[in-house]
């Protein structure tokens, strides 16, 4: 019997080993969103508490069931296997309503091309980690 | 950026609070950093009036690689220096370079003074005025913290702030950047303090859409490799700049107690490896630079019977010789107490300690006293140089205000010149390694060790290959240049070598040749020149104090006569080069004039 692929999903389980390079939210603006500027990264590090405080990753949490496409009313957005979403930005009617309904704010929006700014868990992101905080892992996994 | 048809300035007038963007199609020819920054100083720069008059300008600036590219991540600050009253250069990176880069503007420029205290908040949408009279009297952790709390974009924006040294204009005060990097030399605080600037807010909220894909994705993956996977960097990363300290000494080349020695007993107790081993919590990084070489060491401090404080404090070589050997203090926890309070009184570390050191020979030598301190100081008591950082603040008494004007001030002063370890007029850098550390750090633009990397030069040339000395310094000055022009960490100088840079910059729909960066490279370091002549500084006049001849490098001792026929050398190659520079890069009459 063959194997069944299962889908992994984005986790940042090291923050602790983040150096707040950035390296992750350039990659997903520059090879996801073909942009320059991390404001189009979908994976987001910031500090918390300044910093002297510790660097945060507010991302897709691949939700079973994401708020994200349940409010989406053009089915841009639809549950993708395993947890998080798919995207189809032909369909999507740049309503907002997706940034909305994330419960963790994990969805930004690109005010000039009138889109959200969503994470596709295409793991590009893990690739461009120099200390390997982020990982693709399967979805079940702690 | 650039890639548009001209520079984006952003002027801020802070007397009439206006704004204004122009695009600059002929600054272009520039590149963008430093090369860009020094077009428009020359245009602003007040040499006949009050350094701290407020027609004085503030120039920061940005290349076009900055932060799209990996370790392109400073930013330029270009001034008039309230220290040396001459051309005032300085670095700093963490997240400075990509908020001015999505602002979408190139080059900031500041003139002008507000009324009453203010900070500005500048983002892709423009510039908002907001006062700062609450702030005005708060050190750089707890302004910065304000303004993080009443300003949005947190992971896309900068805090640069000063403390109250830059509010009392203490002429080596600097601006704190996010905390961990600093605009540290040459007095920019002061400059900001003038201008009742406490800080600014830049937030890079704006989005800029990558035209040709091929290229430029390759040519990221080929350098983002290079520096993550060769050891191009390594020395960077593991332990830092303080990897130096240990070989330093060992060669004789570590300015140690006023540099009355170079070496220190008690180096293995401040090396890179025991900070590392005994102290170091974590790394941090500038944004789009992988490798994280800002360490960041825990200070504990027990204040009463088993209650304790602890505050995070980056260290590096520069702080671990300012405040550590040359003052001959020995204990981590000390010589991290001394940083994290000189940083949040917002002076510059370098020239503070290097002062200190002045300060204490002077004491042991009896050319000041008690009357003058109000302390007893001897090299190692780190508890009494807080005291005297506190002093400076707090303008004690009539010594401690002459010290706000840095030790060549003080040292003409009260006595104690020869032994002043100031080059051409700004406190030195760690190391004394010999004649072309000596001279680079007296004749540089900036007077830093950054300029022409004389410390290296002397570990890798013939000591008396006078030619070659010389030639190396102005060759690497030049160098350097272009790659401040992009802004590149020099940490990375390594990575991007000429073919890099133009690869990049190809990658990016920007076409220079070798030829055309290397003479635009030639034509900053004549500027700059040009500059600081029109700014009063005297090439031919520079003084070597006595200290530096008697103490060995690793080279034996220095004597004067050699250093000042290495002088007269540089003189005659410099005087070459702008008398060629005249036909090629003079565009006035006065320009011609000033050469």
């Amino acid at each position: 019997m063959s194997e069944v692929k299962t889908p992994k999903k984005l986790k940042a389980k090291k923050m602790n080993r983040c150096i707040g390079c950035i390296s992750c939210m350039l990659a997903c603006a520059r090879l996801v969103h073909h942009d320059y500027s991390p404001v189009m990264s979908a994976i987001k590090i910031r500090s918390s508490g300044g910093l002297q405080g510790k660097f945060v990753a507010d991302i897709c949490r691949g939700c079973q069931m994401p708020s994200c496409a349940l409010a989406c009313q053009t089915q841009a957005l639809i549950p993708r296997a395993g947890g998080g979403i798919k995207y189809d930005e032909e369909k999507c009617s740049g309503c907002e309503k997706c940034v909305e309904a994330c419960e963790v704010k994990a969805i930004s929006f690109d005010v000039v091309n009138r889109k959200p700014i969503v994470c596709i868990q295409c793991g590009v992101c893990t690739g461009n980690c120099p200390h390997q905080v982020l990982s693709m892992e399967d979805c079940n996994q702690c | 950026m650039l890639i548009r048809n001209g520079i984006r300035i952003l002027h801020i007038d802070l007397s009439k609070e206006e704004v204004k963007e122009t695009e600059r199609k002929d600054l272009t020819d520039y590149l963008g950093g430093i090369g860009v920054a020094i077009q428009l100083f020359k245009e602003y720069m007040q040499p006949d009036i009050d350094i701290f008059h407020e027609k004085q300008p503030i120039i920061l600036s940005v290349g076009p690689l900055e932060t799209i590219y990996p370790v392109a991540t400073k930013t330029v600050a270009v001034f008039r220096s309230p220290l040396t009253g001459e051309l005032g250069e300085s670095y700093a990176g963490l997240r400075l370079g990509l908020a001015i880069r999505f602002t979408g503007y190139d080059t900031i420029l500041i003139t002008g003074k507000a009324k009453r205290p203010v900070y500005l908040n500048i983002s892709s949408k423009g510039v908002v005025f907001r006062k700062a009279e609450p702030l005005w009297g708060l050190d750089t952790e707890e302004s910065g913290r304000i303004m993080r709390e009443m300003e949005s974009g947190s992971g896309l924006r900068s805090i640069i702030r000063i403390g109250q040294g830059g509010e009392k204009l203490i002429k080596y005060a600097g601006v704190n950047v996010d905390t961990y990097r600093h605009f540290g030399r040459l007095g920019l605080g002061a400059l900001f303090g003038s201008k009742y600037l406490k800080g600014i807010v830049i937030i890079g909220d704006g989005t800029e859409s990558i035209g040709s894909q091929k290229e430029y994705q390759k040519t990221y993956s080929e350098i983002y490799k290079r520096v993550t996977e060769t050891d191009a960097m390594e020395k960077y990363h593991d332990l830092g700049t303080t990897v130096n300290v240990l070989p330093l000494n060992d060669m004789n080349g570590l300015p140690t107690k006023n540099l009355k020695q170079s070496y220190f007993e008690d180096a293995d107790k401040v090396s890179g490896e025991a900070f590392a081993e005994e102290k170091l919590i974590r790394k941090i990084a500038c944004s789009g630079c992988p490798i994280g070489c800002i360490h960041i060491a825990l200070y504990r401090n027990q204040f009463q019977q088993l209650e304790y404080e602890y505050i995070p404090v980056a260290y590096d070589h520069e702080l671990v010789f300012a405040v550590g050997t040359f003052i001959g203090v020995k204990d981590k926890n000390t010589i991290l107490s001394i940083i994290d309070c000189i940083e949040k009184f917002g002076l510059d570390c370098i020239t503070t300690g290097v002062m200190m050191g002045w300060i204490t020979e002077a004491y042991e030598k009896g050319i000041i006293g008690q009357e003058h301190l109000e302390l007893d100081i001897r090299f190692g008591d780190g508890g009494t140089y807080l005291e005297i950082i506190h002093n400076i603040i707090n303008e004690k008494n009539n010594f401690y205000k002459d010290l706000s004007f840095g030790t060549l001030y003080a040292a003409k002063k009260y006595g104690g010149e020869d032994f002043a370890a100031v080059l051409g007029g700004h406190e030195i850098a760690g190391y004394h390694t010999g004649y072309a550390n000596l001279l680079g750090m007296a004749v540089g633009a900036r007077h830093s060790h950054l300029d022409n990397g004389g410390y290296a030069i002397d570990q890798t040339t013939e000591f008396s290959d006078h030619e070659q000395i010389i030639q190396k310094l102005i060759e690497e000055e030049i160098a350097r240049n272009i790659l401040n022009c992009l802004v590149i960490c020099l940490f990375a100088r390594n990575i991007y070598d000429i073919d890099t840079i133009i690869k990049a910059l190809a990658g990016i729909g920007i076409h220079w040749t070798e030829t055309e960066l290397k003479v635009l490279g030639k034509k900053i370091f004549y500027q700059k020149i040009q500059i600081k002549k029109a700014l009063g500084f005297d090439y031919r006049k520079i003084e070597f104090p006595k200290r530096f001849f008697e103490t060995k490098t690793l080279h034996g001792k220095m004597d004067s006569e050699t250093a000042k026929k290495l002088l007269k050398i540089y003189n005659e190659k410099i005087d070459e080069i702008c008398t060629d520079a005249i036909g090629l890069f003079a565009e006035t009459k006065q320009d011609k004039r000033l050469i």
